[in-house]
């Protein structure tokens, strides 16, 4: 199966992010595909690599940016990273900023589209 | 990319218009994936009617007053727009409340037509 993933809500404040980075080792683990993240709303803040955790939590920017080393392609939503201040130089490795069509496209190439978010 | 039928994409919106960004950028991807060549559907439920009620004025709590974007929807692609008849009579409103053409359906028939989706996008 491919499922692509989109994220609506930021990291910390909520689960969203962490149950969609679970269901996504999970996938990989039973032989799904991961056709994309999208992050979407508050969930844009997910990808800053200005984050500083202290050393007895998880690291969830980070976490992000090694699964888009696994070759996951993680997307950020320019217009919703614009409004909260996330730009390239801030941005983690391994994900990209771009437009909301990534997301339409997501959903015509994925069998299913999954979301995390309120 | 190989060619497919067009997939079948219901946006379901639920929450109120202002109070959070939700309801607003939800719009902007309605409007972008109006440029796909997809079936697109934009339903109404819950709250998410008040987005829909004319003569809004946000301007004592200085946000984006975007209730006549609606309008656009239909020569923006999307077919489909379905407001919940129930959501609208639970908040006192009718179908001259809105500012857009919509077809008000019950809530079975909208969950319906949920079933019948590829894709469904909430906001």
């Amino acid at each position: 199966m491919k499922f692509g993933i989109l994220i609506q809500e930021g990291p910390y404040n909520h689960q969203a992010s962490d149950s969609a980075y679970n269901f996504i080792q999970a996938s990989l683990e039973k032989g799904h595909e991961i056709t994309g993240v999208f992050f979407y709303n508050d969930g844009v803040i997910n990808t800053t690599k200005l984050m500083d955790i202290p050393a007895d939590d998880r690291h969830i920017s980070k976490r992000w940016s090694e699964l888009g080393a696994k070759g996951i392609q993680l997307i950020v939503c320019v217009a919703a990273a614009k409004r909260r201040g996330i730009n390239p130089d801030v941005l983690i490795d391994n994900a990209r900023i771009d437009g909301l069509g990534q997301l339409s496209e997501l959903c015509i190439e994925s069998d299913r589209l999954i979301t995390f978010g309120d | 990319m190989e060619e497919q039928a067009p997939r079948k994409i219901m946006f379901v919106n639920r929450k109120a218009p202002h109070g959070s960004i939700y309801a607003y950028e939800g719009l902007e991807v309605i409007l972008i994936f109006g440029a796909y060549d997809q079936e697109i559907s934009a339903a109404f439920l819950d709250d998410a009617v008040l987005s829909l009620k004319k003569g809004q004025d946000t301007s004592e709590i200085g946000t984006k007053e975007f209730s006549a974007t609606f309008r656009v929807l239909e020569a923006y692609g999307v077919e489909n727009r379905y407001v919940e008849r129930e959501s609208l009579e639970q908040r006192g409103l009718t179908e001259e409340d809105l500012v857009m053409d919509v077809d008000v359906v019950d809530g079975a028939t909208l969950r319906k037509y949920m079933g019948e989706q590829d894709v469904l996008l909430p906001f």
